[in-house]
């Protein structure tokens, strides 16, 4: 970790970045956030830690806790929820068993996210497994799509 | 080179889902194969295009043969063999699977300024653009005019900001040009951040350059050095295309130093947002930018006096720069021949929700609404009864079937409590309730409220509780007179543009649908049989045959009955999700 750590701050050094770019940058590498690496730029920078906790907590976009090899996004945009959007979450948190809250699977297989608009409305209901857009989602053809993901990890 | 077989096929992100790459793949793999004759592999050329707007009919793909156009719809990679077979080869189209009569409606109806090149030209090119007159605009603006002539071309043209707001931007250039001061900024807006929009997103993908223009000129009107497109990450496609062309414009030298052999310096970076709604907001954005949380600050001071990094600043949205081109290449006269008298130009929208032709579409403003979900979307899907109209996303209003004849621009929108907005436009039908799309668009401004300022923070909270309990059957006597005292409260106080409009969903459909409401509070009805703590699923006797199938699918086990005979669902233990109604083929479960 130290060695990547260091990396990103030579590259931090070199592009004047700043506290967004950094933390997109650990993301980058480690799928989320962890806690220590924070603690090390924040010591390293002489920031306060809280300021990049601020901002990691302020953006949707960074994760403080690992995530699922498998990430599906659920896209909950206005017309994918006059699509049904709702029923397939439903569907999928109960094909998954998360309960209401978690986002995350136990084995962190898998990991359902949900995001505000991926701008694909003319296919909506849209979901996105491990980047690939799936456009015109139905229960069924998402179920198939899960259930393949499992048997693969099987 | 000239080539007699052209084919291009669409590849957006819509374009792509719809398996565009397979597409591409398996003309390639077809072509490549030693049977097809060498004269027609030479001459042969395969592009990808951007967005055409019809994602709904993707993938679709275009074939030039000596100069004539055919366009195939829903292709799929087993289609490919015989297209080369018959179309190619014997020079006989396969009419199956031609495009339909609604496709050609939905474009003919339409004028093209912004998107007139997406779909057509490929967008991971910077010769096809130029071919296609692209840098022409620069070529002509910094050889032949002083930034002061730019701006008054842009003003005369009457363009406005398409970001939402409709700001006149050669005002708001000429503001910054007045400027004093060794650095300014140009920033591109392309956080699309409202739900059930994409306008940014298919200029980006399908025509990249013409913003980074659009950009360029900006900046040499302003006097600015350094550029930003503030974009989403959840545009990756977009992203990487426009990464793409700010390369090869360097590489032609429009962007870096001494640009076009004048003393102009310029260049343009990418900045990602990392998922919030605010940061559409200038302050905002502006704060996003250098690092921090991305909160709005109080205006005045303007970006434009007082911006990035407290330098001058202009901020224009993708569409608006992408129109700039345009405008200089045909005239301000032109563009302005569009429109009306205080709305200039065309508009793009995003046509989506439960309409027949769902997709993207630019069309002069004011139009009436009437020709964009009939004439162009085609009406409304399954032949349902349209219901309302939701325009400007979680900051605009609902406009129902009695007003479908209002014209499109920004005053007429206004004025029956809607915005044009970033140009979102979600098609309702009667199955959808009105109750349950205002609060689904508070929950949007809720989560999304940054919470410096108590109205925007507090308050949307508070109408978000109401309306909960509301479509939960738990309404009370005055919870519509709470809303609306609520919503002006909330409008008139606070900070920024999120929560100044975050109430206009509620008091647009308690202004249209009032009776809506009402039936929730007095009755615990929902009369479109969406909010589910109002509905009870129930089996009808006479239809039911008894073959087991919804008992099979309900996930809680409140299905029972003997097989061939009628079955029962238990209130008590239905979780009303649905699932059984889907899976009978009788139709002989209702919901009410």
């Amino acid at each position: 970790m130290e060695k990547i750590l260091n990396k990103l701050y030579t590259n931090y050094k070199k592009d004047a970045g700043n506290i967004i770019s950094l933390l997109q940058d650990i993301q980058n590498e480690f799928g989320y956030i962890p806690e220590d690496a924070i603690y090390w730029f924040s010591g390293r920078l002489d920031i306060p830690a809280s300021r990049f906790f601020g901002i990691a907590t302020f953006y949707a976009q960074f994760h403080l806790a690992p995530r699922g090899k498998n990430i599906i996004t659920t896209c909950c945009g206005t017309a994918c929820h006059v699509k049904g959007s709702e029923r397939l979450i439903n569907g999928l948190m109960k094909e998954l068993d998360l309960p209401e809250g978690e986002t995350t699977t136990g084995d962190r297989e898998f990991t359902v996210e949900k995001v505000n608009c991926v701008g694909a409305c003319s296919i909506a209901p849209v979901v996105i497994i491990n980047d690939k857009v799936h456009g015109k989602s139905s229960t069924d053809n998402l179920m198939k799509a899960i259930r393949k993901l499992k048997e693969k990890e099987n | 080179m000239k080539h007699d077989l052209i084919i291009k096929i669409c590849m957006g992100t819509g374009g792509i889902a719809s398996g565009g790459l397979d597409v591409m793949h398996a003309f390639r793999n077809q072509l490549g194969k030693k049977s097809i004759k060498a004269d027609i592999k030479k001459h042969c050329s395969m592009h990808k295009v951007g967005c055409r707007g019809l994602c709904a009919k993707d993938v679709l793909v275009d074939i030039i043969l000596n100069n004539v156009k055919t366009t195939y719809q829903f292709i799929k990679p087993y289609m490919v063999e015989r297209i080369i077979e018959e179309h190619f080869i014997n020079g006989n189209p396969v009419l199956e699977w031609v495009v339909s009569e609604d496709y050609h409606q939905f474009h003919d109806n339409q004028i093209k300024v912004v998107l007139s090149d997406c779909g057509i030209i490929d967008p991971e090119e910077i010769e096809a653009y130029i071919n296609a007159g692209g840098y022409d605009a620069l070529r002509q603006v910094m050889l032949t005019m002083s930034p002061g002539e730019t701006i008054e071309t842009i003003k005369k043209s009457g363009l406005r900001g398409r970001g939402g707001a409709g700001f006149p931007t050669g005002l708001k250039w000429e503001f910054c040009s007045k400027e004093t001061s060794a650095q300014k900024y140009i920033i591109c807006n392309a956080d699309e951040g409202d739900p059930g929009a994409f306008m940014d997103r298919s200029v980006i993908e399908g025509n990249p350059h013409a913003v980074i223009e659009g950009m360029i000129i900006g900046a040499y009107s302003i006097g600015a050095d350094n550029g930003y497109v503030y974009i989403r990450a959840e545009y990756p496609l977009a992203v990487e295309r426009l990464r793409k062309a700010l390369q090869q414009a360097r590489k032609h030298k429009f962007l870096g130093k001494k640009i076009l052999g004048k003393e102009f310096n310029f260049d343009i970076k990418v900045k990602l947002g990392a998922g919030a709604f605010v940061c559409g907001e200038e302050t905002a954005l502006i704060a996003s930018i250098e690092g921090y949380r991305g909160m709005p600050k109080a205006k005045p001071p303007f970006p434009v006096y007082k911006g990035l990094w407290s330098k001058p600043t202009v901020i224009n949205n993708v569409e608006t720069l992408a129109n700039i081109p345009y405008i200089l290449r045909n005239g301000a006269e032109w563009y302005a021949s569009f429109g009306t008298e205080k709305s200039k130009g065309t508009k793009v929208f995003a046509l989506t929700g439960k309409i027949r032709n769902s997709g993207l579409i630019e069309v002069p403003m004011g139009i009436p609404l009437r020709e964009i979900i009939y004439d162009i979307g085609g009406g409304i899907e399954n032949d349902m009864a349209f219901k309302a109209v939701q325009t400007g996303g979680p900051s605009g209003g609902c406009i129902p079937a009695k007003l479908l004849d209002i014209k499109v621009d920004y005053e007429s929108l206004a004025s029956v409590g809607s915005i044009v907005g970033s140009g979102g436009m979600v098609v309702l039908d009667e199955n959808d309730c009105m109750v349950n799309i205002t609060k689904f668009f508070l929950q949007f401004t809720q989560s999304e409220s940054c919470g410096k300022c108590t109205p925007c923070r507090i308050g949307t909270k508070r109408l978000l509780e109401i309306l909960e309990r509301i479509s939960s059957g738990n309404g009370r006597d005055g919870d519509i007179k709470l809303l609306e005292d609520l919503s002006h409260d909330i409008k008139a106080t606070s900070l920024c543009g999120l929560g100044q409009t975050a109430p206009n969903p509620i008091l647009s459909t308690i202004k249209y649908f009032r009776d809506e409401y009402e039936a929730h509070i007095k009755e615990k009805k929902c009369p479109a049989g969406v909010c589910k703590d109002l509905l009870s699923y129930i089996i009808l006797d006479q239809f039911c045959k008894g073959c087991g199938a919804c008992k099979r699918v309900c996930p809680a086990g409140a299905i029972s009955g003997e097989r061939k005979a009628v079955h029962k669902i238990d209130t008590q233990t239905c979780v009303k999700c649905g699932a059984c109604i889907e899976s009978c083929k009788f139709k002989a479960i209702r919901k009410g």
